[in-house]
């Protein structure tokens, strides 16, 4: 793949307004059976406008943002030969329904190893006022030829 | 609520089973958008070199922190959650998979601490790495 990638910023993806029912389906995809991803008013008498969105629910933002990197003419990287090597949420604050949620992916790093490429990817998370809200990065492993 | 006072390093704060099916990743598969068929359908599994349908390794990251998060009693006490994805989960059409998740004190930092976990499935680790760093305060 092109290593010129590297630090290479793309344009934020459009807004995303998360639902209430879309963090429910999700919540009950994982497994998260707990009233603050479930019940409005469990979740307002913890101090939240509305449900909570389960750790790994970003992945539903960032999906976009990767299909930007997959779809990048220069990239040079095979979908069919991508492995998801690792993933890692650092938060500022919980999503909640209501939020409304643009990304941002900056390629953070290339690497070759034996012939496979390593890319990490960092999705910068931010709400409607712009401010920080969760980074969600991803190393991909793009196989060589074999 | 103040744990921090009561907690340990190694000390064991949760651990559960979950039994995962077909019908487990076509429901994350729509929750997610993820549709990779590698997911859901046995031939193309097999034609790209894989034993059979595997898991989404995102479903496995998604459910192995809720023993966490039901211990900490709120989501939005995880600050930060990673894992590698070193081994796949083969999901049986008929009997699916069992996979166990074991969470455990790594370190303590003040209010912060942070969580291990252990996810295995047929006696083998299938995430390296797997922590989360919890607020306590």
């Amino acid at each position: 793949m092109n290593p010129e990638l590297q630090g290479r910023v793309f344009e934020p993806t459009a807004p995303y307004l998360v639902g209430r029912e879309k963090i429910r389906e999700f919540a009950r995809a994982v497994f998260a059976t707990s009233p603050l991803n479930n019940d409005p008013e469990a979740a307002v008498a913890a101090g939240y406008s509305d449900i909570v969105a389960p750790p790994t629910f970003p992945v539903v933002i960032q999906e976009s943002t990767l299909a930007q990197l997959l779809a990048e003419p220069d990239a040079g990287i095979d979908f069919t030969r991508v492995v998801h090597g690792d993933q890692r949420f650092s938060y500022t604050r919980p999503i909640v329904a209501g939020d409304e949620l643009t990304a941002r992916l900056t390629v953070a790093s290339i690497k070759s190893l034996g012939g496979h490429s390593m890319v990490t990817a960092e999705s910068t998370i931010t709400d409607a006022s712009g401010a920080h809200v969760v980074t969600a990065i991803s190393t991909l492993v793009v196989r060589g030829d074999e | 609520m103040a744990y921090s006072t009561d907690l340990e390093k190694g000390q064991i704060v949760a651990e559960t089973t979950f039994s995962i099916t077909r019908d487990s990743l076509v429901r994350y598969a729509g929750a997610s958008g993820d549709f990779n068929p590698i997911h859901y359908r046995d031939d193309v599994a097999t034609s790209v070199g894989l034993p059979g349908v595997l898991a989404h390794g995102m479903l496995t990251m998604g459910f192995a922190i809720q023993p966490v998060v039901d211990w900490i009693g709120d989501s939005g006490r995880v600050l930060d959650y990673q894992v590698r994805f070193t081994r796949p989960v083969l999901v049986d059409a008929v009997v699916g998979a069992s996979v166990t998740v074991v969470a455990k004190v790594g370190a303590i930092d003040d209010d912060v601490a942070r969580i291990d976990l252990t996810v295995t499935y047929g006696e083998q680790t299938v995430l390296g790495k797997a922590q989360a760093r919890v607020s306590l305060a």
